[in-house]
């Protein structure tokens, strides 16, 4: 009599029960995505308001460059991208979809800086992985979320939302989005929001 | 021989079930494969392209949303992408070329047809996508991902390939999520797999 190896069995049940681990959207990333499943959609208290003036900071890029947000002053507007954690599902492919967009960024006038409370040797494997990108990446690891907290994003477990603050040259915040951190942004809302602040 | 019996029946229910999780695995895994339950998921409804030119490629006498089965072709490709996706933006011109490669090809532009689904893409992220890589094929938005998880989720891009009947009714011979190797690769296993001849 023919039998089942028990131990074919066992290696299918492992198989299945990992097929779903490490998916993301996109193919581009092979089975290197950690999947943290549903999130909790918002996870902090907002510390800014449109009209204000927003708070300055300066944070160190995947390059090395010192990135201060008020040497774009009277010269760009600013948008940062605040995004939850690297290698995982939604933020993997955020960023190359604002990269594909570079030149409508550039068309209104606004700057893009992308801020994470990764590491930045995390920030500089990950968007490598992505074939690199056009912005800024800058890391609020140290002091942990400093930047994130101030602006009101930063999440019980020190990672940030997924938040849009749009800033004009005068320094002043035109356009907040937090929104569920399980989804990505409308480009177009972006685009609109960006295209207000060049009439 | 009660025992024998009993052994057959539980090798039988063994095989099952290695079958139902091979298959499982499979199609979660979101590389390759496809099943009968495949055409299934696939039966979902788009909304009327909005130019004459898409609705006449697609061959729609309808004004309301379609099914795949009513694309008058014999063989439907649909590329499930987003333009979110590396993969995807890297691919574009390739999938550009297989569609004006079946174009060009009078005994196939009017059997094989060519669409997109933008996986959680909205209206204004379709758009943008096609008019950054002139996309001529009809492109169609999931905006909330319903077509996308209906589907199960495949990564993208995804390519799935339907043959259809003359009753409406289609089967699906290729379902895979990897980029393309070459147009005309790509186009000469859709060719084999689907039966449609070509004169050389």
């Amino acid at each position: 009599m023919r039998s089942v190896p028990i131990s074919l069995i066992g290696i299918s049940l492992i198989f299945f029960s990992i097929a779903g681990i490490g998916f993301c959207g996109s193919g581009a990333y092979g089975n290197k995505i950690f999947d943290p499943g549903p999130l909790k959609p918002v996870d902090s208290v907002l510390k800014i308001k449109t009209g204000d003036k927003a708070p300055d900071f300066t944070l160190t890029s995947i390059t090395g460059k010192e990135v201060r947000l008020s040497r774009y002053a009277d010269r760009k507007n600013v948008m940062l991208s605040f995004i939850p954690s690297a290698w995982t599902p939604v933020c993997s492919d955020q960023w190359p979809g604002y990269n594909l967009a570079e030149e409508m960024f550039r068309q209104y006038d606004t700057t893009l800086v992308g801020i994470s409370t990764d590491p930045l040797p995390t920030l500089f494997a990950w968007t490598r992985e992505m074939g690199g990108l056009w912005f800024d990446v800058v890391s609020d690891f140290w002091p942990h979320g400093a930047v994130s907290e101030t602006y009101g994003v930063l999440r019980s477990n020190g990672t940030a939302e997924r938040a849009i603050i749009l800033i004009d040259k005068k320094g002043i915040i035109r356009f907040i989005h937090v929104g569920d951190i399980n989804l990505r942004p409308d480009l177009g809302t972006l685009v609109r929001e960006m295209k207000k602040l060049n009439p | 021989m009660r025992c024998i019996t009993d052994q057959n029946r539980i090798a039988r229910v063994g095989r099952a079930v290695l079958t139902f999780f091979l298959l499982s695995g499979y199609m979660f895994s979101g590389t390759s494969g496809f099943c009968e339950e495949t055409a299934g998921k696939l039966d979902f409804f788009l909304p009327l392209p909005e130019t004459a030119v898409h609705q006449q490629y697609l061959g729609l006498s309808t004004d309301k949303p379609f099914s795949l089965g009513q694309i008058r072709a014999r063989v439907v490709i649909i590329e499930i992408f987003s333009m979110y996706c590396p993969v995807c933006q890297r691919e574009a011109e390739k999938v550009n070329a297989l569609f004006r490669l079946i174009q060009s090809k009078p005994a196939l532009k009017d059997k094989v047809k060519l669409i997109g689904i933008g996986a959680g893409n909205s209206a204004f992220e379709v758009d943008f996508f096609r008019e950054k890589y002139s996309i001529e094929f009809p492109l169609f938005s999931d905006s909330d991902f319903s077509i996308h998880k209906k589907i199960g989720e495949v990564r993208t891009p995804h390519f799935f390939c339907l043959s259809l009947e003359e009753d409406k009714r289609f089967s699906v011979f290729y379902s895979k999520s990897e980029a393309i190797e070459t147009p005309e690769a790509f186009l000469q296993i859709l060719l084999k797999d689907s039966g449609i001849k070509v004169a050389p």
